[in-house]
């Protein structure tokens, strides 16, 4: 059997049968790995192609708004999963400015996203994890925070304050 | 009955090959004076082995789902039968691991163990440094408390500084656009498949190598690595010198192994895995976000960073950290190896170390998070009968000034201490600051009206340290 197969070496049939057998074979390889990558890769993406509907959500009367006050209030996210459990909600920080006129403050921080609390005495929205500090308007007055509070949009329709869901913001 | 077993074992050992392969192996020739320094690698090949053990069996209680982690998490805390003992043992054993992945790198780095032949071996290394680090990110998040939930958004925002990539990069992480129930289990395939797999054919090979080109030798000042006549030079040393890795080089690794097992024990046993923090709804405000103790001191660097540089010293610093860590072994593959002819890499680590530590502990004493829950100032410490100081004491607590300045043993420490405040600055310099804020401070102008913030003033220059008391803080301090 070895005799036969170095014989077989210097056959140039033989080599060339080998370099065939060597290239079909990495062929079909590769074409086998590629029939299961495809599908794979493309269950990798599928949080990214999940349509993101932008719903209204209602968030309350808007005579349970005070002029002048800023509340934080819940709502359904956008498309939700069955298992999303503690996730299903999002909320906002909401001002109403002046009787007709409301402001839904995104309620992650525009350094690295931590949740800003409104603190209603000081009139300042304070992020915990880096010091970044907003006035009531949402814009930047001391920290780290590159710019001000991402505003959501937010309307009234029949009397109900609604907020459009909303993508966290990446700054 | 013996005749019997060791025809047993003739037998097992003809079929599997032990003696033929495996013996070889484990009993290499290394270099003879190989010491206690030799010992980190296989300790995180310990805590590893550790970690895949402890991780298996957590995972059969543990449920990847947003909904039902923070349960089956306080479950496994609370009631499960040693769920306690064997989470602090994986939390203690990502300790170590993390501690050792670094001493080892650090060891063969200031030893150059990394130069010729050895480069491959450092590049395995750096992969399974890599994906060590991304174990501890993904595992600070499966407890799935109100602190992961935070950790994924910040980690999210920091890559969405990236340039180009940085929006996808984060959506890659958030899983979408939003938290969900995606999030979780991609972080929970990430750390039981993905990464430990990739670990283990990384590790294979890395260890692969140790044998193949064999454990260096302790540097020699005087003894540069030449590429030409290192691996002859090396080949005959280990010839006629080598010993056998077991035992005679492996026992100090077993010791140090057993010790450092005792340690995570006796660490899970006393101290156990850290508490989980509040429910993850990211609904609930009052969060302070914090990483586990390995990530801390870089969290510090977020806050301390001078704002206006700061998008490209996040960026930058790791990019560079990992880019330079990768390149090594091509850009000083040969010379001399020995840390005494080294200053440079010596100077670096001695540098890196200092700069982690300080980073530390500012993070430990974490100074730039406002204090929430400052206390009133008690009669005792305002000290006045003046109603203007009265009111300007209330307003000191009340408009936020308390949240970031301390006075006398109450309020945060983001601001300067006021305590003396009357000594250093006048009336007017004080109302300047305070209309105008500074470079960490909002402006009050707006949000004081004109006689409270004359009283804030009053009660800011009743703030004075006689001399001898001040005297005495200063001796404290």
């Amino acid at each position: 059997m070895n005799t036969n197969e170095r014989s077989g070496e210097s056959d140039p049939v033989s080599q060339v049968r080998r370099d065939m057998l060597n290239a079909v074979c990495i062929l079909l390889g590769l074409g086998a790995s590629a029939l299961v990558a495809a599908p794979v890769v493309g269950f990798l993406l599928a949080p990214f192609l999940r349509p993101k509907p932008r719903l209204w959500r209602p968030v309350g009367r808007l005579q349970d708004f005070q002029v002048g006050q800023t509340v934080q209030v819940k709502f359904a996210r956008s498309n939700p999963l069955p298992w999303d459990g503690f996730l299903a909600e999002t909320s906002a920080w909401l001002r109403r400015e002046t009787e007709g006129y409301l402001i839904a403050f995104s309620i992650n921080c525009t350094h690295l996203g931590c949740p800003v609390r409104w603190e209603k005495n000081a009139e300042l929205f304070l992020c915990p994890c880096h010091g970044g500090v907003y006035d009531d308007s949402g814009n930047v007055v001391a920290g780290p925070p590159p710019r001000s509070l991402v505003r959501y949009p937010v309307r009234v329709t029949n009397g109900n304050v609604e907020i459009q869901t909303t993508p966290i913001p990446l700054v | 009955m013996l005749r019997f077993l060791i025809h047993a074992w003739h037998t097992i050992d003809d079929r599997l090959g032990v003696r033929k392969y495996f013996l070889p192996i484990i009993q290499h020739p290394v270099p003879p004076d190989t010491n206690w320094w030799y010992v980190f690698g296989s300790a995180t090949l310990v805590t590893f082995i550790m970690q895949i053990v402890t991780g298996t069996v957590l995972a059969t209680i543990y449920v990847p789902s947003t909904a039902h982690a923070y349960d089956s998490m306080q479950f496994i805390t609370r009631d499960a039968f040693l769920g306690h003992l064997v989470r602090g043992l994986h939390y203690w054993g990502a300790s170590a691991m993390i501690l050792f992945i670094g001493i080892h790198s650090v060891r063969v780095y200031l030893m150059g163990a990394f130069k010729y032949p050895r480069e491959a071996n450092w590049l395995t290394g750096s992969v399974l440094m890599v994906l060590t680090l991304g174990m501890g990110f993904s595992g600070q998040l499966l407890p799935w408390d109100q602190n992961a939930v935070w950790s994924v958004i910040v980690g999210a925002e920091q890559a969405a500084k990236v340039p180009i990539v940085g929006t996808a990069l984060a959506r890659w992480i958030l899983a979408g656009q939003m938290l969900g129930g995606m999030t979780l289990s991609r972080f929970y395939a990430a750390h039981v498949f993905f990464f430990p797999g990739l670990m283990f054919l990384v590790l294979g090979l890395h260890l692969y190598l140790v044998i193949y080109n064999g454990i260096s030798e302790p540097p020699k000042a005087g003894r540069p690595v030449d590429l030409k006549q290192y691996r002859a030079w090396y080949e005959h040393m280990i010839k006629t010198e080598g010993v056998p890795f077991w035992p005679d080089a492996a026992w100090r690794d077993m010791v140090f192994g057993v010790l450092l097992v005792s340690t995570i024990f006796l660490l899970a046993w006393y101290v156990g895995p850290p508490a989980l923090k509040k429910p993850p709804d990211p609904t609930i405000i009052d969060a302070s976000p914090q990483p586990y103790w390995y990530f801390l001191w870089f969290f510090s660097v977020l806050a301390m960073s001078p704002h206006a540089g700061e998008t490209f010293l996040i960026i930058a610093t790791p990019s560079v950290f990992f880019i330079v860590m990768f390149l090594l072994p091509f850009i000083a593959h040969k010379g001399e190896r020995s840390p005494r002819r080294r200053p440079w890499a010596v100077a670096l680590v001695i540098m890196s170390v200092i700069i982690i530590g300080v980073f530390w502990y500012e993070a430990k004493i974490h100074p730039w998070v406002p204090d929430f829950h400052a206390q009133v100032l008690p009669q005792s410490v305002v000290n006045s009968n003046d109603p203007a100081v009265i009111h300007g004491a209330s307003l000191f607590h009340e408009r936020g000034c308390e949240f970031c300045h301390h006075v006398s043993g109450y309020g945060g420490h983001r601001g300067p201490d006021l305590t003396d405040i009357g000594n250093r600055l006048s009336s007017q310099q004080m109302m300047t600051f305070i209309m105008n804020g500074g470079y960490n401070m909002p402006p009050f102008a707006s949000l004081l009206k004109a006689n409270d913030a004359n009283d804030l003033v009053a009660f800011l220059q009743s703030r004075k340290v006689s001399g001898n008391s001040q005297a005495l803080t200063r001796t404290k301090q």
